[in-house]
């Protein structure tokens, strides 16, 4: 991002050869093509109904990729996420239909999840463990214990006479659907917390430099152990919507994609995998870009194979490009992607 | 005359005494050597269940129900949980055949992937049953649903909704779950006959989910976009389609497109019929499967035949459950199975 023009006002470089020297730029382009091109062929592409759909339909995996965001710009990674998001909120619900009060189970969810990330934090912080390491395992150890412990079924339908739960994932304020409200009201969260407070800066400052950010007396480690509580949360908020909106919550999707898919939408959007860049904007252009390919297969009707192979294609892509336009240099190369 | 009272005395005596024997040995009862010869056969067999996954209701139902037949009969049951994994369950397999268990049963997760191991495991003489979804390889025997019929039986409830001047349109929406299993390929088969002799239905959506209600949720809402006028839809399992069925029922659509599934009755997929999230369910009933699969265990466990002598294979009945006849009986939950 460095590379895309002088604040001086000399740079001469035309606009759209300015805005293909970043990846930011690169994927941009990419989305404004694939907009114009569905808007073109598919009459019922450009429709309010239907763009407002497209973005519902990506919006959780938006609010996911916020929470992976800000755990990859202090230069982490959580794997775990999906685990942590089928357990607690499968588990919230077995609690609610064995009895307990829906708002309990659902507090319980919160909490369990909540302490799944602090304890992930503290192996990274205390223990030293690689993050891609200690989320991966603990994906696994959660929804281990998840399946052997909370619930014997993989599929959880949300407990029957709670209407209002429905709302969060299947309700409409002034025509735009609450799902895409929760992810507008969290971009604005997150875009506040990583730009206007002294926990954000940390952030940043701990994914440029780790060891300078630890020698200037930054508190490193409570603040890893906070990034991944609050990714934690934020999984858990995510999967409240998903099972509201689907009316369901399934389990299996910890062995689906899903964990890929958000990785995707961050590193597409522009935000580094080796720390200490990248913000909202990023993962709201990943997402709705996702948005569009998605939607745009959907409507011609192409296989599901056949969806995976493009978005693997265009993320390659993506990569290639950027590589071109952005050679490794002295620095990146000294401290790797990841 | 005394030496006549005597011998009187003593034949009575003795025939009391017999009499007595007789109504002794009555009182023990009589053993039934078949009783004896079913147990002993029966006795240290090992049976071993492989399915596509535990933890969803039809793999939980059908082990829940041999595993009591197992404990009531003396003989030993396993399941081998390769977890969704094609791969772990062909490895499953693998180390099956060289372990030599009595029989195994088996679910196919597509109709290739295990077709050779199974010909293999039955030329080492371990005789095996197939469970709702079929392999390529025909095998000692096949117990479950016949995929054609539902596919038949659910393009004809939607064909008589959706036929030219009977529904709001002739659009029909298809969402598939894995486009190689045995449930896919051969459900499809049975639809597109029956749509074959109604050509003014129009398939205007065919969508895989890979089992994913959320998923499912996204392509319908899509479809609504779409298509705001469709008129019918299949979904090809019970849990996917809550998520296709809260996308419609979030398009206020839920009176408008009549929306068939299938699935194993569980009493959650039962409640989706009473809040008239799926107008039709087509339930290939697990407890029946599983009375069928104990029946075809002990038959072949207690036979003298070689594995692979005699292929048999049994279609259950289908129930097809609407809002008019949803009731206990057609329903059931894990713990009344347990």
């Amino acid at each position: 991002m460095s590379l895309s023009g002088n604040t001086d006002g000399t740079d001469r470089t035309p606009f759209f050869a300015k805005l293909l020297r970043s990846q930011e730029g690169i994927v941009f382009s990419l989305a404004i093509v694939a907009f114009v091109l569905f808007s073109v062929l598919l009459p019922s592409f450009f429709t309010t109904g239907n763009l407002l759909v497209l973005v519902r339909s990506v919006s959780i995996l938006g609010i996911l990729a916020l929470g992976m965001a800000l755990v990859v710009i202090a230069r982490g990674i959580d794997i775990s996420m999906i685990a942590i998001m089928v357990v607690s909120v499968s588990w919230a619900f077995v609690i609610a239909r064995a009895g307990y009060p829906f708002e309990v189970a659902l507090v319980i969810g919160a909490v369990f999840a909540v302490v799944a990330g602090m304890i992930i934090g503290a192996l990274i912080a205390f223990g030293d463990v690689p993050p891609i390491f200690a989320t991966l395992a603990a994906g696994s150890v959660i929804y281990g214990t998840g399946r052997t412990f909370f619930f014997t079924l993989e599929m959880q339908n949300v407990p029957p006479g709670n209407d209002w739960f429905s709302v969060i994932g299947q309700g409409n304020v002034f025509g735009i659907p609450v799902t895409i409200i929760a992810f507008a009201i969290l971009c604005v969260v997150f875009q506040f917390l990583l730009s206007r407070t002294r926990f954000g800066w940390t952030l940043y400052a701990m994914g440029d430099n780790p060891s300078a950010a630890r020698v200037t007396g930054m508190p490193t480690r409570p603040m890893t152990v906070a990034q991944y509580a609050i990714s934690a949360m934020v999984a858990y908020v995510a999967g409240l919507i998903l099972a509201s909106s689907a009316a369901a919550i399934n389990a299996r999707l910890f062995n689906s994609t899903m964990i890929y898919d958000i990785l995707l939408v961050v590193v597409l959007g522009g935000v580094g995998l080796n720390g200490g860049h990248g913000s909202v904007r990023n993962v709201i252009l990943g997402t709705v870009f996702v948005g569009i390919l998605l939607n745009g297969m959907t409507i011609l009707n192409i296989d599901y194979t056949i969806q995976n192979l493009v978005k693997g294609v265009v993320l390659l892509l993506a990569i290639v490009v950027d590589s071109i336009v952005n050679p490794r240099d002295e620095q990146t190369s000294q401290q790797g992607d990841l | 005359m005394k030496t006549s009272f005597v011998k009187r005395a003593v034949l009575a005596t003795a025939m009391l005494a017999a009499g007595l024997g007789w109504a002794t040995a009555q009182d023990k009862g009589l053993e039934n050597p078949r009783s004896t010869a079913f147990h002993t056969a029966l006795k240290d067999k090992t049976v071993v269940f492989v399915p596509l996954s535990m933890g969803f209701d039809l793999t939980e139902g059908w082990a829940a129900q041999m595993r009591k037949q197992a404990d009531r009969l003396g003989y030993k049951f396993e399941v081998r949980d390769p977890a969704w994994s094609t791969d772990a369950g062909a490895k499953a397999i693998q180390s099956l055949i060289t372990e030599k268990p009595d029989l195994m049963v088996i679910h196919n997760p597509d109709i290739q992937s295990y077709a050779r191991l199974l010909k293999q495991a039955q030329a080492a003489g371990i005789k095996i049953v197939q469970i709702n979804l079929e392999s390529n390889t025909t095998t000692d025997s096949y117990v479950g649903a016949d995929w054609t019929e539902i596919g038949v039986k659910a393009a004809e409830a939607v064909a008589a909704k959706c036929d030219a001047g009977k529904g709001i349109s002739t659009k029909v929406a298809i969402d598939t779950g894995v486009p190689t299993a045995a449930s896919d390929v051969f459900q499809l088969d049975g639809i597109y006959r029956v749509l074959k002799e109604h050509p003014d239905i129009q398939v205007v959506s065919q969508q895989a989910t890979e089992y994913n209600p959320e998923k499912a949720r996204s392509i319908m809402s899509t479809v609504l976009q779409q298509h705001p006028d469709l008129c019918g839809a299949i979904g090809i399992w019970d849990n996917q389609d809550t998520g296709t069925a809260s996308a419609i029922k979030e398009a206020g659509k839920s009176d408008q497109v009549f929306l068939v599934t299938s699935g194993g009755g569980n009493r959650v997929g039962c409640e989706n019929v009473e809040n008239g999230l799926f107008n039709l369910y087509i339930s290939y009933n697990v407890p029946l499967q599983g009375d069928l699969l104990n029946q075809e265990i002990v038959r072949l466990l207690t036979s003298e035949g070689t594995a692979g002598e005699v292929q048999t294979m049994y279609f259950n009945p289908l129930t097809l459950i609407t809002k008019a006849n949803v009731n206990q009986r057609n329903c059931w939950t894990l713990d009344e199975l347990k």
